[in-house]
């Protein structure tokens, strides 16, 4: 039983490694730009897909092909800010600003699933690589090493990013503009710039993390729906716009996850999340280390 | 013809195209389509009701939907019981589905509603695939098809699911012009202010909730046995069930009855022939379709087409904002002399040792006064005393870590701050807080609302209130179109609406000019007359000293003095913290006659 048990929370960390990195990606979101994207799980999966046709196109392994997603997405998040999000950002009510927000990145999320269906159909598919059926025995504990390496790459980004967020000063800039708009832009500090960039980020990590979960998961364009509350919980979890909270709830959520298991069938794995997530949303609205975002 | 007139008059209308089209149209196809939009359009109006006038954005309606289409086609394949009972018993479940999701969900404002109502429809989703509810087929009855609901023409579904739409069409329209409907258009724009003028908007939520689960529950039902045959997870409670539900709404506009049916006349059919003509070679073209059709709507009007067409025709002719109006006539009132009431009057309220403090800030501490009937109380404090911290333990906002507020006698701390409003405290805001779509009378109306649910009632003293503050000829403008002093007089009049016995004035000389001063405390200084205490908060003096029969001070959130204004501007402690000592020097220069 203890072993079982340790089984299941060795699992729950690896998985929560990449959740933590994609969740990370939707918090560095909302922190600067005060935006909810439902769209995120949808970039998530196109990731997945960039990271196949490397793989598949050019013999890239997906780890490796993981992160050479991050520059063309961070470009993407840049446009899509520019053409779209941009035009809703800024003036006016700020609650209704954030409906119309969550009511744009809804309308890209069903574009971005739907085309994809219509273009590269919905049949699954999958990337094929030694590692993925392969473990590392750790004692009693089996590692898949899929999944072990996808954690290490994803723990490797998420510090990245923390180093990239703490000591440049595009990072500095971005924090500021997270905490005070108003003050950022006194201090020269171009907020709207910031968004694009933040935007930009946000999407070229989720994508990166969709490449490493390519390593273990079928890839398809309806892949989005199941990621996107994951993320959401996960982000609610450490308190909105919290991205160190974003990291320790994507952790948190894979392991009730992978803990879900024993108790209820494998069918009912994500019912044990959104209970969290609603026992959480409950009881502590502004998260487990997040400040009020918004007071009731 | 009245507004009332015109919009029965309009729903009327709409069924009877309805009813030519259902008749005129003769493919089986174009049926289907007409059904199709239909049933959208009564969809669209169910979310329309939390979603549109309360302002709650749901994004897991489609759990309403899915519990009615289950419900009905489970009773009927299970227990062979007809769908016109069946849907009546999906639409109940789905009503206790809406409590029981509704009662933990809208603690959470906001953002945090929109994000908890995903996860309901989700779990069902899960569950009814656990359940091994994957497919449930519609069970074919051939010796009674309309027993249970299978026509074989086309028609009767179409005039069936115009009933539906008729039905709810009247529902919203009721809802509309009744208290509930200005109560969720005043927590749509400002649920604090609605809350502080007697609105309970956990219950007005709550209600809205059900009302709009019903519908949902009944428009999934007919769906199911028009269209589907099949109930799966995926197509009700699925995400394309919510994406047409709020493309549907968001098209057509939100927060009025013509948007959804608007968005439903134009979407449906757009997306149902795509499908059908290239559906095929293209799967997932109607997800697209919504989904450009939600960004399109939020780039380009975001309000919907109803308001930006209603907006272009009657903007300019509202907007009287342009033209200079003369100053604010008071209507003259005697103003009785009166004599200030002494220690013996009666205490309305007792202020007990009240402390609060936010994250180690000490904001109150131990303060304790009371208020006396028929008195104008002035606290007076510098910036960051307590005073707005304090109007807000008074008005039931706040909740004190120690102390206690009575009222009468009886302690009021803890209640809600509409239930604190309905026992006679009204209170105004320092940052004005208006329900800015709603217009001035409409504005005051919700006010009025307090004391009974009679619209024709609530706009009758609303009026009156309008006329005591002079505001009577600005009734039906937006409150945009106003200055500072009429948004105040506004705000005054929406708090005497209430019928207050006490009023709180959060700084309600801020901000005005010298004129707009006099003329603002010409209505406070008559309030007493009219049986009305006030508590007023300032931070100039000067004002203060002149209005007040006693004054409360405050410095860092404790008391720091009280009594008569000659007595209180003597205390040395009040002048050194907050008068200053020039303040002192000027007393005495104007007293011995010399210039300052």
């Amino acid at each position: 039983m203890a072993g079982e048990l340790a089984q299941y929370v060795v699992t729950g960390l690896l998985v929560g490694g990449v959740y933590a990195l994609m969740s990370i990606g939707l918090a560095v979101i909302f922190g600067v730009m005060r935006v909810v994207n439902f769209a995120q799980g949808d970039f998530m999966m196109l990731g997945m897909y960039l990271t196949y046709f490397y793989a598949v196109g050019l013999g890239i392994d997906p780890l490796l092909g993981a992160l050479v997603t991050l520059p063309p997405f961070f470009l993407l998040g840049l446009l899509v800010h520019r053409v779209f999000l941009a035009r809703v950002t800024g003036g006016g009510d700020p609650n209704r600003e954030m409906d119309a927000q969550l009511i744009l990145t809804l309308g890209l999320s069903l574009i971005i699933t739907n085309a994809t269906t219509m273009i590269l159909s919905p049949t699954p598919r999958g990337i094929r690589t030694t590692y993925a059926t392969q473990a590392f025995a750790a004692g009693p504990l089996l590692l898949n090493q899929a999944r072990t390496y996808a954690f290490l790459m994803a723990l490797l980004l998420a510090a990245a990013m923390y180093v990239f967020l703490t000591r440049t000063d595009l990072g500095k800039a971005l924090r500021a503009a997270a905490d005070d708009p108003e003050a950022a832009s006194y201090q020269a500090i171009n907020v709207r710039a910031m968004h694009g960039a933040a935007f930009g980020v946000g999407i070229a990590l989720v994508a990166a993390a969709g490449g490493l979960l390519a390593t273990y998961y079928p890839i398809e364009p309806n892949v989005a729906v199941n990621f996107i509350v994951l993320m959401f919980v996960a982000v609610v979890l450490g308190g909105l716009g919290s991205i160190p909270g974003a990291f320790v709830g994507g952790i948190v959520i894979g392991l009730v996850q992978s803990l879900t298991l024993l108790v209820l069938p494998l069918q009912l794995q994500n019912v044990g999340v959104f209970v969290a997530f609603l026992v959480v949303l409950y009881v502590r609205p502004q998260g487990l280390f997040g400040r009020r975002a918004r007071t009731v | 013809m009245t507004p009332r007139v015109r919009a029965w008059l309009a729903v009327a209308a709409v069924v009877a195209v309805g009813l030519v089209l259902s008749f005129a149209l003769t493919e089986r196809y174009h049926h289907r389509i007409l059904t199709l939009v239909f049933l959208w359009a009564a969809m669209g109006l169910a979310w329309n009701i939390i979603g549109g006038y309360a302002g709650q954005i749901s994004f897991g309606h489609q759990a309403f939907f899915g519990i009615g289409a289950y419900v009905t086609v489970l009773l009927a394949a299970k227990l062979k019981l007809t769908p016109w009972i069946g849907m009546v018993g999906g639409a109940g479940v789905a009503v206790l589905a809406a409590v029981l999701i509704g009662t933990p969900t809208f603690r959470l404002a906001g953002i945090y509603f929109g994000l908890a109502t995903l996860a309901y429809p989700l779990i069902f989703r899960i569950v009814m695939d656990y359940l091994g509810y994957q497919e449930v087929s519609i069970p074919m009855v051939r010796d009674q098809p309309a027993l249970f609901m299978q026509f074989a023409e086309p028609r009767t579904f179409d005039l069936l699911a115009l009933g539906i739409l008729a039905a709810t069409l009247v529902l919203s329209r009721v809802i509309e012009s009744s208290r509930l409907g200005y109560s969720l258009r005043a927590i749509k724009e400002n649920e604090q202010a609605a809350e502080a003028m007697g609105v309970d908007s956990f219950r007005c939520k709550m209600v809205a909730y059900m009302l709009s689960a019903a519908p949902a529950a009944i428009v999934g039902a007919v769906y199911a046995h028009a269209i589907l045959f099949v109930v799966t997870p995926d197509a009700v409670f699925g995400v394309l069930v919510i994406a047409q539900t709020l493309t549907v709404c968001f098209v057509g506009g939100v927060g009025t009855l013509w948007g959804p049916i608007i968005g439903a006349a134009i979407m449906i059919p757009v997306s149902e022939i795509l499908d059908t003509t290239i559906g095929d070679r293209l799967p997932g073209i109607q997800g697209v379709v919504y989904g450009a059709a939600l960004v399109a709507v939020m780039l380009f009007a975001p309000e919907g087409l109803y308001w930006r067409v209603r907006n272009s025709v009657l903007g300019r002719r509202r907007d009287g904002s342009g033209s200079i109006r003369p100053i604010l006539a008071i209507p003259a009132a005697p103003v009785a002399a009166r004599a200030a009431p002494t220690d013996s009057a009666t205490a309305l309220m007792d202020v007990r040792g009240v402390s609060k403090a936010f994250l180690g800030l000490q904001a109150l501490s131990d303060v304790r006064f009371d208020v006396r009937e028929g008195e104008i109380l002035g606290i007076i404090g510098p910036n960051g005393a307590g005073k707005t911290t304090l109007f807000n333990v008074l008005n039931g906002f706040l909740l004190p870590d120690r102390g206690d507020v009575r009222w009468l006698g009886a302690p009021i701390t803890g209640l809600g701050p509409h239930v604190v409003c309905r026992r006679g405290i009204g209170r105004t805001f320092q940052v004005m807080r208006v329900f800015p779509h709603l217009s001035v009378l409409e504005n005051v109306m919700v006010g009025a609302f307090a004391h009974g649910a009679a619209p024709a009632r609530a706009r009758a003293s609303a009026r009156a209130a309008l006329e005591q503050v002079g505001l009577a000829d600005r009734a039906d403008v937006m409150p945009t179109g106003l200055t500072t002093l009429e948004l105040r007089m506004m705000e005054l009049a929406r708090c005497l609406a209430t019928s207050p016995r006490l009023v709180l004035l959060d700084e309600p000389l801020a901000g005005l000019s010298a004129d707009g001063v006099e003329l603002m405390s010409a209505m406070i200084r008559r309030a007493p007359a009219a049986g009305i205490t006030v508590v007023i908060i300032e931070h100039t003096i000067q004002a203060l000293i002149k209005l007040a029969d006693r004054l409360v001070v405050l410095d860092q959130g404790r008391r720091l003095a009280e009594g008569l204004p000659g007595d209180v501007t003597r205390n040395p402690a009040v002048i050194e913290a907050y008068l200053g000592k020039r303040w002192l020097a000027r007393q005495a220069s104007s007293q011995t006659g010399r210039p300052c």
